[in-house]
């Protein structure tokens, strides 16, 4: 069966051309870049082209780029650094709707005494920046805001945020996994200390990440070992996921238009002909802010992970926020921020596109799942043929 | 990915009797969209009290469909006297079983079953039964307490597999811990068989591990079984426990009350001193 694979923000393919430059590190040029001899040393030269690369990306200078194993790695290292370089500051703020990654981290900072202010969203996703502002306090150590969601796409002003933490002499930290390679970024020009990127995100293989962190900034690493990444991050080169990042961001970069153009038009003809085609459904953060690549629909009265099972039966490939699909029993804490209905909340399918995804791709996922949503809907004891949903329900 | 079984997945993409029976004469609704999962079970019951027909309309996942499905060819053809008797535990047997965190989609399926057969009996809409315990999906305690009964279960994670409680803010885990262990002294008595040698050890380490270790703990000390002969269970006291004055009192007071009432009523705890 052919997999049509919308699933884009979970992970991405690795790209053919990332895949062609890694292969070598994993067979011939296995040499520690630390090692005095050629055999080894001459691959730190390789490492170095790919860190200018990743900072070429950013609009960063290549030294300010750590390379991790992981996205994860990466927003730990740079909320702990700044707890641990912030004298006794003890106030973190982050924004409702963050990744596991630092929300379930600054559960467990909670629970050792450290303040968590948590900025709510509206009904679009927008952070209430007003609210921002006023949660900046003297004791804050650190702000962690992403910079675009991975349910919803919606994209956040942080370098706004940025400079007014800045103004009060707060370390600015943003998780960017979701926004790297989909929009432009220039950290040259922004008040962002540290930004985290994750590789499988953006076409290079999974075990890679980078931490940015701006030349300057008061740092703790949170691996300690060897000297690598000049002692801010200990452990033995991840070479060839190394290497494939590098070539990862050059090729982002080069795609970014085909993303925001050709990648976006598709994800508009989705998202509009699956609200035209299926009564009751909506577009869970919908703005304009947002990245080009990704929908999050609601189908009402039904259930995520049926819908998942259903398209699955066809090889689409997609992501929900429905409780049964979490391992937990509450649907995504993304969408309860939004305060998106019950109704609406246990319904619905994230499509993340890349430029991987055709016309044709699209097509037969607006052939397939109409139906699907019908059939479901069918024995739904909440879905009334006339479309109407039981009031009480709601 | 939840590992289904081939049964379940085979009930989820061809459901048997989806839909509504056609002058029903037992109808049970339990569940909400809140809590993320909803069942609708219609009858159709002869005079001579056996069902001919059964349908169900469910909002909800994979293994929710599934066993509202499986729930339907169980009922059919079943006498009244019959049906009463379906266990949740049936309903996942019938589907090869269903994964733990998926129970509580069988136990809404025998919710729904009690709801039609009340229904059918003419009884009055129940009113909601004892106290809400879990906020976030509306459980109450007469709830938790029959799926602790029924299932034997004997941890929170348990209790929230079967019936969600607990799966939310999780403000509710000492009420449910506390309902565990009263339903746990309750069947005691009662099911308290002649115990082996090896059988009382076990349960001696087990009650030590799960009950009394880990409060000895949150004040720094600790205890170690050293043997058990006959119903004298020998212990030795560590950290804070060793050189705390009232150690002694905590181990009769509080160790010899749990293995005696978890246990066996005749045990005497003995501190060992090195």
């Amino acid at each position: 069966m052919k997999i049509i694979y919308m699933d884009n923000n979970a992970t991405t393919r690795v790209a053919p051309e990332v895949l062609e430059v890694m292969r070598p590190f994993l067979s011939d040029l296995y040499g520690n870049p630390s090692s005095a001899y050629t055999f080894g040393g001459k691959i730190a030269r390789d490492i170095r082209e790919a860190r200018e690369l990743v900072a070429s990306i950013l609009g960063a200078s290549p030294e300010e780029v750590i390379f991790t194993s992981c996205g994860s790695e990466s927003d730990n290292t740079a909320i702990m650094s700044a707890l641990s370089t912030g004298k006794d500051k003890m106030h973190i703020v982050t924004s409702r709707v963050e990744h596991p990654a630092v929300k379930v981290l600054c559960n467990e900072l909670a629970k050792q005494g450290y303040r968590i202010t948590e900025i709510p969203v509206d009904r679009e996703g927008h952070l209430d920046m007003e609210q921002y502002k006023e949660s900046l306090t003297p004791d804050t150590a650190i702000v962690s805001l992403m910079w675009a969601n991975n349910e919803t796409g919606v994209i956040f002003p942080v370098e706004e945020a940025a400079l007014m933490a800045r103004d009060r002499g707060i370390l600015f930290h943003t998780d960017a996994v979701q926004a790297v390679g989909k929009i432009p970024i220039d950290l040259q020009k922004s008040a962002i200390d540290m930004l985290s990127i994750s590789g499988h995100k953006l076409h290079a293989p999974k075990g890679v990440g980078v931490l940015y962190v701006r030349k300057g900034t008061k740092f703790s690493p949170f691996l300690i070992g060897g000297h690598q990444e000049r002692g801010r991050r200990g452990g033995t080169e991840n070479t060839a996921s190394i290497i494939a990042l590098g070539k990862a961001c050059e090729l982002a970069a080069k795609r970014m238009e085909e993303e925001n153009t050709r990648v976006k038009a598709l994800r508009d003809r989705l998202e509009k002909d699956l609200l035209n085609l299926v009564p009751n459904s909506r577009v869970n953060g919908g703005g304009p802010e947002r990245l080009p690549n990704t929908t999050s629909i609601s189908f009402e009265s039904i259930e995520g992970e049926s819908i998942l099972l259903l398209m699955d039966e066809f090889g689409i490939c997609a992501s929900s926020g429905s409780a049964c699909t979490s391992g937990s029993l509450q649907p995504s804490h993304v969408l309860r921020a939004m305060g998106v209905p019950f109704t609406m909340a246990h319904g619905s399918v994230r499509f993340s596109l890349s430029v991987y995804n055709t016309e044709e791709e699209v097509d037969f996922v607006l052939d397939k799942v109409p139906p699907i949503i019908e059939k479901l809907r069918g024995f739904s004891p909440f879905w009334k043929p006339e479309g109407q949903v039981c009031a009480s329900e709601t | 990915m939840w590992e289904y079984t081939d049964k379940v997945k085979e009930h989820f993409l061809n459901p048997r009797n989806a839909g509504e029976v056609e002058n029903a004469n037992a109808i049970g609704e339990v569940g909400s969209m809140a809590c993320g999962d909803a069942l609708k079970l219609t009858l159709q019951v002869d005079d001579k009290g056996t069902i001919e027909d059964a349908k169900f309309q469910t909002f909800g996942c994979a293994s929710a469909i599934a066993s509202a499905s499986a729930l339907t060819e169980l009922l059919k053809g079943k006498s009244l006297e019959e049906a009463e008797k379906i266990t949740n535990q049936e309903i996942a047997d019938y589907l090869g079983g269903l994964p733990k965190e998926k129970m509580h989609c069988s136990v809404l399926g025998r919710q729904a079953l009690e709801a039609a057969l009340s229904n059918y009996r003419g009884e009055p809409q129940k009113e909601q039964e004892g106290e809400i315990v879990c906020e976030c999906f509306g459980v109450t305690d007469v709830e938790i307490e029959k799926a602790i009964r029924e299932n034997n279960l004997s941890s929170v994670e348990e209790v929230t597999n079967y019936t969600k409680a607990g799966g939310g803010c999780e403000n509710c885990h000492d009420t449910i811990r506390e309902l565990i262990a009263k339903v746990r002294e309750e069947e005691a008595p009662a099911k308290r068989p002649k115990l082996s040698n090896i059988q009382k050890m076990r349960m001696i380490e087990e009650t030590l591990e799960r009950e009394i270790r880990p409060s000895l703990q949150q004040d720094g000390g600790d205890i170690e079984l050293i043997d058990v002969i006959g119903n004298r269970v020998l212990v030795a006291t560590r950290g804070a426990c060793a050189v705390c004055k009232a150690s002694e009192l905590t181990l009769t007071h509080l160790v010899e009350k749990k293995l005696r009432e978890l246990v066996w009523p005749e045990l005497v705890v003995e501190e060992v001193k090195e």
